[in-house]
């Protein structure tokens, strides 16, 4: 009789594990968004497409290093459906609706564009789909309302302008009366002047704004604009320009002095630094929203990604390239915490939810925070430097990094009031 | 006085580069009365041969100050091979249709285009900087200006000039003249409206791809650089009445200036100012400034 109930018990186990491992091993389906045409494909897009197939190929494979050496997510595979961000908020709803409800995707990571970011976070939310924005910048996003099923990996526009004032205060020594700006007329470019102009009123007292320009997005030509900014004799001017907008200020730029005789903050310039080294004088202020590329921490894991990365494709991940990795390593810390909180299940989306909010993780590019919109958003530090060529290649010289912490405002304030109490500690 | 001198040279240089961009596009739709949306993609093409072309050869020890003729030459190869071929191939058959079929017929082949730019160049950008910076610079005051500017603005005077010469002094021209007053009775007087076509087609279309080749030097060239030109093309010869050579040069000019003079003295209003103008233009002058009387035909 006990060997009979054995025999049943065995027979009832061998008949339960297949399913339990099939439920388990069963792929995950990821809507991957990111500008796959149109001016930000080449600079960010094709990157951020680029090594979400790296992630997906190694992490299927199980290749990656330490944490992330589990196949998959847990042991589930990775299934990408690949999505195109261009052609406006309007149609990224659309094809989010078709991703989540045609398509059945378990999660989304995608987007490049806050205009994108601000469309997608209620859709997401009325859709109830867990969804990870892996680069876009607004601050407005958790500042404006809550959401349950919306992450952040990469840190706010705010972090990046409170790391440039920081840094050309620092490099000017108090030198500084007025500053300029040129950046685009759309939720990015705007939040990130606003933050860079407070910051810099609360670091140099005093300081006048020469003149702020805001060209519309994608307009190519800049003539007028650059006149006005040299007409200004402004001491800093600060870019947050990105894509094709960024390359062509560059090149309309250089050849008429914008880079000579004032302190230039390009605030994503990595991007451009090494396909326009001919055109980037030494002595422009550098940032790659955070410490990648360049500024990347020595560690095991960036090692292993910058060098995937370039082998692959014969050019160093961007930042684009370092924040869609980041999103992806940070989904998979978050899903294996709920799957080990599970008893080792395939844990609900709710469950993920649960240990995404306030996870730190490590990426290629060192430690991530979980810290702020409620556990929703992304805080790094993140480091600045200037250009210089050596042996005509082209570096950052005298890099300076800054805390997350002292970049990023505390949980539940808004930027703009954290900047104007003076960067208060909550 | 400094600063309105700014306003005046940067009004000129946008104005030049509204004017090539858009003069081929108001001479299709006076000759051919077709709204050619692909003009867009002929722009784009000709900056991708530019940037192609003039890249690889400056690579391969091409003398720096050739470039500016390859620009040029790249324009004209791209436009000679593919305008023939959309003319030729597919709007010759749709003559007989109304101008909105003909209208969406060419936004489809820009759609086409577009696709078939990202399959020959790929998305990634190109950049062709040295021509843009080779010739030095001038100083106005404070204000640095490369002297490429200039030879945009004297491309687009000899477009402009090249043009109506050609429109008024040339047999070929007053033919032309004859075609875009009315077909039919060209026709009936033995003039070879198809080869018309054909030559204003491709003529126009060059004009486009002028353009894009000698914008090239100044931005990125990445896919959907036709989209922000057709849009502005539009507006101008919409303000200088569709199908007027003069009125494609007045409106490149007040559009110029008038968004030169914004971004200097009232940056805030520089996204709508272009639109501004034209619905003013429009509400008093309805088919645009330079429009012609039309005899009505029964």
């Amino acid at each position: 009789m006990n060997a009979f109930k054995k025999a049943v018990a065995a027979a009832v186990v061998a008949a339960l594990v297949p399913a339990f491992a099939a439920a388990q091993e069963a792929p995950l389906k990821i809507g991957v968004v990111s500008f796959l045409s149109g001016a930000a494909a080449g600079p960010f897009g094709v990157p951020a497409r680029n090594s979400a197939e790296i992630m997906f190929e190694m992490l299927n494979a199980g290749k990656v290093p330490a944490p992330y050496a589990t196949k998959g997510f847990g042991g589930a595979l990775l299934h990408m459906n690949l999505v195109d961000e261009s052609g406006g908020t309007t149609t990224q709803v659309t094809e989010f609706r078709n991703m989540v409800q045609r398509d059945n995707v378990d999660m989304v990571i995608g987007y490049i564009s806050s205009g994108s970011c601000l469309g997608i976070a209620p859709v997401a939310e009325e859709l109830k789909k867990l969804t990870v924005f892996f680069d876009c910048g607004t601050p407005r996003i958790f500042e404006e309302r809550g959401y349950k099923y919306v992450f952040r990996t990469a840190a706010t526009a705010t972090m990046d302008s409170v790391g440039a004032a920081l840094y050309v205060r620092d490099l000017r020594k108090g030198k500084i009366k007025t500053i300029a700006g040129i950046n685009q007329n759309y939720a990015w470019g705007q939040d990130s002047w606003s933050d860079f102009e407070a910051s810099m009123k609360q670091l140099e007292p005093g300081v006048k704004v020469a003149t702020s320009q805001m060209p519309k997005l994608f307009a190519g030509q800049y003539n007028a604009e650059i006149s006005t900014v040299l007409a200004a004799k402004a001491d800093v001017v600060h870019s947050s320009f990105w894509d094709g907008d960024l390359e062509a200020l560059i090149l309309q730029g250089g050849p008429r002095g914008l880079f000579k005789h004032r302190t230039v903050i390009l605030t994503t310039g990595e991007t451009a630094m090494y396909k326009l080294a001919g055109s980037i004088p030494d002595g422009v202020v550098i940032g790659a929203r955070g410490p990648y590329g360049p500024y990347a921490p020595n560690n095991e894991l960036n090692k292993w990604f910058s060098k995937t990365f370039q082998d692959r494709y014969g050019v160093p991940p961007n930042y684009a390239a370092y924040h869609m990795a980041q999103a992806i390593l940070g989904t998979k810390a978050a899903w294996e915490k709920a799957l080990a909180a599970n008893g080792g299940k395939r844990p609900s989306q709710d469950q993920v939810i649960a240990a995404f909010e306030h996870l730190t993780f490590e990426s290629p590019a060192g430690k991530v925070e979980m810290a702020i919109g409620a556990g929703h958003q992304a805080i790094t530090e993140t480091a600045y430097g200037v250009t210089r060529k050596v042996h005509g290649k082209m570096t950052v010289a005298n890099v300076k990094r800054y805390p997350a912490e002292m970049v990023n405002p505390p949980d539940g304030v808004k930027a703009a009031d954290w900047i104007a109490s003076g960067f208060k500690k909550k | 006085m400094e600063q309105l001198l700014a306003v005046l040279i940067d009004g000129i240089i946008y104005s030049a580069w509204l004017f090539v961009a858009a003069v081929g596009l108001t001479l299709i739709y006076g000759v051919m009365k077709i709204v050619n949306v692909t003009h867009g993609s002929f722009y784009a093409l000709g900056a991708y041969a530019a940037a192609s072309i003039t890249g690889a050869l400056l690579a391969h020890g091409m003398p720096p100050y050739l470039s500016y003729a390859v620009l040029l030459g790249s324009a004209v190869l791209v436009s000679v091979i593919v305008a023939p071929l959309i003319e030729r191939g597919i709007l010759r058959f749709m003559y007989a249709k109304d101008e909105v079929v003909i209208l969406l017929i060419t936004y489809a082949l820009f759609l086409i285009l577009e696709d078939v730019i990202k399959l020959i160049w790929g998305v990634n950008p190109y950049f062709i900087a040295e021509p843009y910076g080779l010739l030095g610079s001038f100083d106005i005051g404070d204000l640095t200006y490369p002297y490429y500017n200039m030879i945009l603005v004297g491309v687009a005077i000899a477009c402009g000039v090249g043009l109506a010469w050609m429109l008024n002094h040339t047999r070929t021209g007053k033919l032309l003249v004859a075609v875009i007053h009315d077909t039919e009775i060209s026709r009936a007087m033995g003039i070879n409206v198809d080869r018309f076509y054909l030559f204003t087609f491709t003529f126009g279309s060059l004009l486009a791809a002028i353009g894009g080749a000698y914008t090239a030097p100044t931005v990125s060239v990445v896919p959907g650089l036709g989209v922000e030109v057709i849009v502005l093309s539009f507006a101008v010869v919409v303000i200088g009445g569709l199908g007027s050579l003069p009125g494609a040069a007045l409106g490149a000019v007040i559009v110029g200036l008038v968004r030169s003079a914004t971004i200097h003295y009232l940056p805030q209003a520089e996204l709508f100012v272009i639109y501004l103008v034209m619905a003013a233009v429009l509400a008093f002058r309805p088919r645009g400034l330079f429009s012609l009387a039309e005899a009505r035909k029964i």
